[in-house]
């Protein structure tokens, strides 16, 4: 099939200490080594925990903070080498909605106004078309004509997160990348946001990169997940398959400590000890050795590569059974 | 007001009556507490849910008395152990807050002191509590470090907050509340910003920690998974009022009031298809809510009865409570619909998940 998005070996590594004269003494390993590909009409979804990288992986892949080596290729198109004006073009094609509402839409801009920049400066709609394509998109997303001309601290956090969506969808984006778009909202607010993804989904022919650290939402969207830790994928697969049947052990251990809903359920489970080691010195080996109960001598030298078991792809050496 | 709401629990080490709280703002009177009822028993933990806004921080605050202007307590009473807080002078006051009753926060660097160092900070709340000289305090609280499985607590006793990471600094602030041996701890979403794994780690370290010294948690949070594993009872609050209370399985399981329903069919799971639930319309402002039953609004079952009077937390069956006038003597309550797709009979349900394996 052909794929909307190809990312090969994406790497963003931030200098440490160092000053004006002198060179960085070390590198934070945000995102080391990332591949995967996201194919037409999919919801990718990428988890981890705080700090592994994930929206790194994202601002990088819109070069939102340049990423330092790799390649990302739109339509087979490697768009790391656009630049100057071509760069804007990215933006045309994919768009972002942050995570939090409150601090992603301008305070001093009109509804309206927010809604409608990337129409102008992609020169995507006539002036005398703009207000109709923004109302049109508005309404779309469950706002309607009174809030064109309203600021948006008059609006709740689900009323923002929409206006968010509207701005990214009305330039009908081939890819959209939320990053965490409900872990700012409440349960019965985030049912409303998640059915409108999916029915936008269905109208625009959208396809959605989803970062989350909410495994029960990205279990309710996702097609395929990539789990990510300490900056590297360490497992990939459907979404079905691996909620049902985990192969790496973090990945088996971040779905235990889901607290399940039912009370009558104590489950036995894997609880993982002791915190994300830092990027800064990542373990030798497998990164995730330290906190793994399988670990033995052989992870500690030798990293495991992300390798494909059937259509899943796990790196590590002693992948779970059923 | 839920006279038998109160009867269930036979030795209560605190019982909210009626409390209201109110907030004198510019926009107008926020009328955060309107009429909380609440009891907890010895050694129990009570889960304490709701959106944000519901008022559980309130309550949780109005306990240790430390609303602040604009703020009001207007009404009620707050009995710990059956003695009335809210008639108690602020020296008495004094007494219960760290030593009885303690309270521990969202954001740990937050409440910590940035200035002083981890093992300064538990000693100095040692030394205070139990009348020690600081030196043996500084001593203890190495040991109280060890406690919650702090790896090397001599070190970390030296380093100061912002050294620390989310969980470890989360571990020393329960090793510092929980030093004085209270009998109730308050915890204020103490997980909400952590991540999953650890979030497991210290929940497990906090029931742990208090059924060593006996006391009893009022556990505040708005992740349902994270009551149906920790909490004995759980109460749900909706702007203002506590809606529903009962064992956790009762709740879960078997949901009586309509917002609590919403709230449990809202959130994803893996064996629903389709569309997730939406309650309709949002949260109501506390300046000007809704007359009678603040959920009416937004109900499906509203009548126009349901417009007049605020409920009662009325009787739904033993040890189970919800504030809906369809559980008054001589109507049927909530109707059966949509009870397997609750979460917890979902997952409980071992054909449904079989069907969802089958499809893979």
């Amino acid at each position: 099939m052909s794929r909307l998005l190809q990312v090969r070996n994406l790497k963003k590594h931030f200098p440490i200490g160092g000053g004006l004269f002198r060179d960085p003494t070390d590198f934070v390993k945000a995102v080391d080594g990332v591949s995967f590909d996201i194919e037409p009409g999919e919801v990718f979804g990428v988890v981890g925990e705080s700090g592994c990288g994930k929206t790194t992986l994202a601002r990088s892949l819109l070069r939102l903070i340049e990423p330092t080596g790799g390649s990302v290729s739109l339509n087979g198109d490697n768009i790391l080498e656009w630049q100057g004006s071509d760069k804007k073009r990215i933006y045309r094609h994919m768009q972002i909605v942050f995570q939090d509402p409150y601090s992603s839409l301008h305070p001093r801009k009109l509804v309206k106004d927010i809604v409608s920049e990337g129409l102008v400066i992609h020169g995507l709609a006539e002036r005398s078309e703009v207000r109709e394509r923004v109302l049109d998109m508005l309404q779309r997303v469950g706002l309607n004509e009174e809030h064109l001309f309203r600021y948006p601290h008059e609006f709740s956090g689900g009323q923002r997160q929409r206006i968010a969506l509207a701005r990214a969808l009305v330039l009908h984006p081939q890819l959209i990348l939320l990053d965490e778009p409900t872990s700012a909202l409440d349960v019965s607010v985030q049912s409303k946001i998640l059915n409108l993804l999916v029915e936008l989904k269905e109208e625009f022919g959208l396809t959605y990169l989803i970062i989350s650290h909410d495994l029960s939402v990205m279990q309710y969207v996702c097609d395929r997940i990539g789990v990510m830790y300490l900056g590297k994928l360490v497992e990939v697969g459907q979404t079905e398959d691996l909620f049902a049947v985990p192969k790496h052990p973090y990945t088996k251990s971040l779905i235990d400590s889901i607290p399940s809903l039912d009370p009558r359920v104590r489950r036995e489970r894997i609880i993982l000890e002791g915190d994300v080691p830092s990027p800064i010195n990542p373990p030798s080996g497998c990164s995730f050795r330290t906190r793994c109960p399988y670990a033995d001598k052989h992870c500690t030298e030798v990293e495991p590569p992300l390798e494909a078991i059937r259509d899943r792809w796990v790196a590590c050496h002693y992948p779970l059974e059923e | 007001m839920a006279e038998q709401m109160f009867d269930t629990v036979s030795s209560p080490i605190l019982e909210v009556r009626d409390l209201f709280v109110n907030f004198y703002t510019y926009r107008g009177v926020v009328r955060a507490l309107n009429g909380v009822n609440l009891t907890i028993g010895r050694g129990e933990i009570v889960g304490l849910v709701g959106e944000t806004g519901c008022g559980k921080s309130v309550t949780a605050r109005s306990v240790l008395r430390l609303i602040r202007y604009p703020g009001k307590i207007e009404g009620g009473q707050i009995l710990f152990e059956g003695q009335d807080l809210l008639a108690l002078s602020e020296r008495e006051m004094r007494e219960f807050r760290g030593r009885q009753i303690s309270m521990i926060m969202q954001e740990p660097k937050v409440s910590l002191n940035p200035a002083f160092t981890i093992g300064a900070q538990i000693a100095e709340s040692i030394a205070i509590h139990d009348y020690k000289p600081l030196d043996d305090a500084q001593t203890e609280a190495i040991e109280i470090l060890r406690t919650v499985r702090i790896a090397d607590p001599e070190q970390v006793a030296h380093q100061y907050p912002h050294e620390l990471s989310g969980g470890m600094a989360q571990r020393a602030m329960l090793a510092m509340m929980l030093a004085p041996r209270p009998k109730l701890l308050i915890a204020d979403e103490p997980t909400s910003a952590l991540d999953v794994t650890i979030q497991a780690q210290i929940l497990n370290l906090m029931t742990e920690l208090v059924e060593q010294i006996e006391a009893s948690i009022l556990l505040i949070t708005h992740d349902l998974g994270v009551v149906a594993e920790t909490c004995d009872k759980v109460a749900v609050m909706y702007a203002g009022n506590v809606v529903e209370y009962g064992t956790t399985e009762e709740v879960l399981t078997n949901p009586a009031h309509p917002y609590t329903r919403g709230l449990l069919r809202a959130l994803p799971n893996l064996a629903r298809q389709g569309p997730l639930y939406t309650i309709r319309g949002s949260v109501p402002d506390l300046v000007d809510p809704p007359a009678g039953c603040r959920f009416h609004p937004r109900c499906e079952y509203a009548m126009s009865e349901c417009a007049v009077e605020r409920p009662d937390l009325l009787t739904v069956k033993q040890g189970h409570f919800a504030a809906c006038v369809l559980y008054e003597e001589g109507r049927d309550g909530i109707p059966d619909a949509a009870h397997d797709e609750l979460p917890a009979n979902v997952w409980a349900n071992p054909d449904a998940s079989a069907t969802v394996g089958e499809q893979s």
